[in-house]
Order: C-alpha cells, then sequence, then structure tokens
C-alpha cells in the first residue's frame, strides 16, 4: 500500500511527461518521452551495450570498495587498539581526508593513465574515508564491560579482536561500507563522465555528445537502479551472513 | 612465593613503624591460611580518594559479602582482586602472590549481564567463550556446555540468544560462563541488584547451592544488607568517601539456608538491625 502511494507521483509525472511532448510534437534533442527513453534500454539491453558497461563500472566499484574498505578495516582496527598508532596518524588523517578524491583525477590520470587502475585507485581512496572513521568510532565506543569480560577471561589479542571487537563493531562498519558503495559509485561514475572511455558514465556521456536523449536518459536511470541495487545487496549480506551480529545494527 | 610476601611484610612493617603491631596482627594472623588478602590498600581515581587503607583477608570456600552506600569502593576492589584495575599503594595478594593481571582461577560476574553477554552469540556460544578462552578443545566443549547449562536451569535455552532471555536468565547465563572457568574464586558485582525478587532469592539459592558444591571462595557485593547476610558468612561494612573498611560483622547462621527459616531466625533480625544501625549511623 504505501509502495503504491509512494510510486503515485513519479508515474503522474512520467505521464504528464509522455502526454505532454506528444501533444506538443516538440522534436528535441534534449528530451526524449518515457516510451523512447524504455526502448532505447531495450535496444541498449539486448546489443549487451548496458551489460558490458555495467560490469565494468561494477568491477571497479567493487574493487574500490573492497581494496579502500578493506585497507581502512585495518586501519581502524589498529587505530582503536593502539593508542600511539592513532596519534602517528591523527594529523596525516586530518591532512588528506578533506582532499576532494575527484581532485585527485588529473594526478592518477598522469600515474596510470586510461583505464581500471586509475579508477579503482581513486574508488580505493574514496571508500577509505567512511569505513575508516565508522570503524575507529565504533571501537572507541565498544561497551567497556566487553573489553572488561576479555581481559578477565584472558583472551590473546587476535582472539579479542576477532571473537569481542569486531563484531561489536560490526553493525558500524556496515554502515560505513555502505556508505562508502555509495560514494564509490559517485567517483567511479564522475571518472568515467570525465574523462575514463569506460563504463555507464561514459555511456550516459557518449549518448549526451551524440544527441541521443532517449538513449541518455535511460542510462541515468539505469545508474539510479545500480546504486539501489548496492545498497540493497550490502544491506542483504549484513542480515544473511553476519546473523545476530549485524542484526544487532537494524536495533 | 610465601616466604616473599613476608618479607615484604617485614619491610613495611619497618617503614610504617608507628602502626607495626597492627601490621603483624593482621599479616601475620591471616597470611597462612588467606586466599584472598587486602594489605594496606589505598586508591585514587585522579583526585578523589576511593579507598583508604583496606585490609581484608579472605579463607578458602569463604562467601564474603560487601555492603555499602555507593561510592564506598566496593566495585574497585573487586576489580582489584580481578586484576583488571592495579591499586595504588598496597597490594592484594592471591595465594600468597600479588595480583598483576586477570587470573583462570579468578571468575568475575558483571552486574549488567546486558552488558556481559556477547549479543551475537548465543546461550551456548556465550557459555564457549570461556572454554575457547582456557584452550579446551573443540571435541570438548559441547558436553560442557550442555553440563553447565543444566547446572543453571538453562538445559532447553542453549540455542536462544541473551536478548531472547529474560533477566535473570541472562544472569545465569553470565553465571554458568563464570563455572565454565572451573574458577577457585568467584567476584561478582551486585549481581542480583537489577533483578525482581522472586528471581532474585531463587538464584541467591541456586549459587549457594553451586557454590558449596564446588567449594568455590566467593567475595559478593551488593546494596541489599539482607541478601548480604543471607548468603555471608561475612558481611563487611564499608564506609564511604574514602571507602574503608568499617566492620565486619561473622554470620553464625547454620547452612544450608532457607529463604524462609533463615530470614525468621532471631540471629537474622539481629544482624539486620546492627548492621542496618551501623550503615546508615556511617552515611549520617
Amino acid at each position: 500500500m504505501k509502495t503504491l502511494k509512494g510510486a503515485l507521483f513519479p508515474v503522474a509525472v512520467l505521464l504528464l511527461w509522455e502526454i505532454g511532448m506528444r501533444a506538443s510534437g516538440i522534436q528535441s534533442d534534449s528530451l526524449a518521452p518515457p516510451s523512447q527513453i524504455a526502448v532505447a534500454f531495450y535496444e541498449a539491453l539486448f546489443d549487451g551495450t548496458v551489460l558490458d558497461r555495467t560490469a565494468q563500472t561494477l568491477f571497479v566499484v567493487i574493487c574500490g570498495l573492497g581494496i579502500g574498505g578493506g585497507l581502512a578495516l585495518v586501519f581502524s582496527v589498529l587505530m582503536g587498539l593502539v593508542p600511539a598508532f592513532a596519534r602517528l596518524m591523527q594529523f596525516s588523517i586530518e591532512v588528506l581526508r578533506p582532499v576532494p578524491p575527484v581532485a585527485l583525477i588529473p594526478v592518477a590520470m598522469l600515474i596510470f593513465g586510461f583505464g581500471f587502475p586509475m579508477e579503482i585507485t581513486l574508488c580505493a581512496f574514496a571508500c577509505f574515508w567512511p569505513v575508516a572513521i565508522y570503524g575507529h568510532a565504533a571501537i572507541a565506543n565498544i561497551e567497556p564491560q566487553l573489553l572488561d569480560v576479555s581481559r578477565v577471561l584472558r583472551l590473546s589479542p587476535v582472539a579479542r579482536v576477532f571473537k569481542i571487537v569486531l563484531p561489536a563493531a560490526l553493525p558500524r562498519y556496515f554502515v560505513g561500507f555502505r556508505l562508502s558503495a555509495a560514494v564509490s559509485l559517485i567517483i567511479a561514475v564522475t571518472v568515467e563522465i570525465t574523462i575514463n572511455p569506460l563504463g555507464v558514465g561514459f555511456e550516459l556521456m557518449k549518448a549526451s555528445q551524440s544527441l541521443h536523449p532517449d538513449r541518455m536518459f535511460a542510462m541515468l536511470l539505469w545508474i539510479g537502479v545500480i546504486g539501489g541495487g548496492l545498497n540493497w545487496a550490502l544491506l542483504f549480506a549484513q542480515r544473511r551472513l553476519f546473523g545476530r551480529a549485524g542484526l544487532a545494527a537494524a536495533r | 612465593m610465601r616466604g616473599e610476601a613476608i618479607c615484604r611484610d617485614h619491610v613495611s612493617a619497618r617503614l610504617l613503624a608507628p602502626f607495626a603491631p597492627l601490621v603483624l596482627m593482621t599479616g601475620a594472623a591471616v597470611a597462612a591460611e588467606a586466599l584472598i588478602e587486602f594489605r594496606q590498600v589505598s586508591h585514587r581515581f585522579g583526585a578523589r580518594p576511593v579507598l583508604s587503607d583496606i585490609n581484608l583477608a579472605v579463607r578458602p570456600s569463604e562467601f564474603v559479602c560487601m555492603v555499602g552506600p555507593s561510592g564506598c569502593g566496593k566495585t574497585t576492589m573487586l576489580r582489584m582482586v580481578a586484576g583488571l584495575l592495579r591499586p595504588e599503594h598496597g597490594s592484594v595478594f592471591y595465594s600468597g602472590a600479588p595480583v598483576t593481571e586477570p587470573a583462570h582461577a579468578v571468575a568475575f560476574m558483571f552486574q549488567d549481564y546486558s552488558k556481559a553477554l556477547l549479543p551475537w552469540r548465543n546461550a551456548a556460544g556465550n557459555v564457549a567463550l570461556a572454554l575457547e578462552a582456557s584452550g579446551v578443545p573443540r571435541a570438548a566443549r559441547q558436553p560442557r556446555i550442555a553440563t553447565l547449562l543444566e547446572k543453571v536451569g538453562l538445559g532447553g535455552h542453549a540455542e536462544q540468544f541473551p536478548i531472547q532471555l529474560s533477566g535473570g536468565m541472562q544472569q545465569r547465563l553470565q553465571i554458568a560462563r563464570c563455572l565454565a572457568q572451573e574458577p577457585a574464586v568467584l567476584l561478582m558485582d551486585e549481581p542480583f541488584g537489577a533483578l525482581d525478587a522472586m528471581t532474585r532469592q531463587s538464584l541467591q539459592d541456586e549459587l549457594l547451592r553451586i557454590i558449596q558444591a564446588s567449594r568455590t571462595t566467593a567475595l559478593f557485593v551488593t546494596h541489599d544488607l539482607e541478601e548480604a547476610i543471607y548468603l555471608g558468612d561475612r558481611v563487611v561494612a564499608l564506609h564511604p568517601n574514602p571507602g574503608r573498611i568499617a566492620q565486619i560483622f561473622e554470620v553464625t547462621l547454620p547452612r544450608p539456608r532457607n529463604q524462609l527459616e533463615t530470614r525468621e531466625d532471631p540471629e537474622f533480625i539481629r544482624l539486620r538491625h546492627e548492621i542496618f544501625h551501623f550503615i546508615s549511623a556511617g552515611a549520617a
């Protein structure tokens, strides 16, 4: 029922858009009626373009998330458990974190040239921060009594990390990873639109520059679908793979 | 080890010459049989003194309860025995050696069970944590977990998660995890404070039954005078700001104790009056 009500507005907009364009008989290089967008998407889907481009972008997004998020995971555990390391890194973090990842496009371009490595590096840089910051906060906020439990039971440092610290911090790490996934897609598409001849962003740009608004809007909608899908996949993983530990986040 | 402790005692006795008779009396009288011993323990949190010159010896298999108002350092004393906190002055001894870190033989039962259990592990998994920590091989864990859960009355709840258990059951689970350590000493920090009266009484009786069967030494902190008298062999009354031992009361009530008969015993009532007046006088 809720989704039905929610769908009312966009469906109305689409209908008006369709009717408006047909009634006025506009021939436009920048707009296309929804029906044409649907047809363009259908064609792009079946000539393989959409799938190929999506695979490229997803590959970049997932590699960036894995590398950046993975490094951030290790980094934040060290920061949380070794105060000396946290103090050592404090300044570097404050200097690096405010750098907009897109400002590094020219640098990455110089180092790597066109292609996957350049784009993955930028995504990894952007993905590092949400996971590192949420993770560090999560570890700092672990219930002190749980740490007392691990001390009274004489858990080894490794057992403490894997049996107490990470499970206790897991819900917040998931928040960090979900934010990073969204950031990763933003950076990937930005890099593809601005410079890198890869992925859905490049396809979107190509459609725009070749004056194919129907194809352009089709790609735009599809990018939205990818973003939603990524978030859903991580939520699903959180619920299914990690059972109770993940569920604690839903509270 | 013991010789070393006595030597140390002599040194401190010389340093504290004016108090020498006191030191020798407490030190020598209990050194032979004390399992846990506080010797001239003082501690501060920042500038605030929390414990002042604590001397206390606990014999093996003894059940000692500590009562007193908030801020009298009861929990701090327990944390020192557990090796979670080092006293600023003086030492806490366990079987003749100073406590410097947590030991497998000393189990700690926390007040807030909801924060002491791992919410992502079920009941069996929470007990398993103690077995994993003491290096019990995987194959040997399952039967021991089943026995322990059975012992605390959680036999049918092995698969349930802490959030699915009532407060009383969560505290039973914590008891089971402590017992998994096969402790010689059980430290308890107001373990039943958050439970309703009925649950509390049944847990008191089960605790006594388990502890008496295993001859475990117990140090039990509570706000509740009656609980202290009901459970303990001795009740240590503390005064606050800074925390200090005001008086120690021997409880001579017969065991096994019984919720009705023990609490109606004239000696129980006499002790309750005595300690109550004593503590309210100290707080005033």
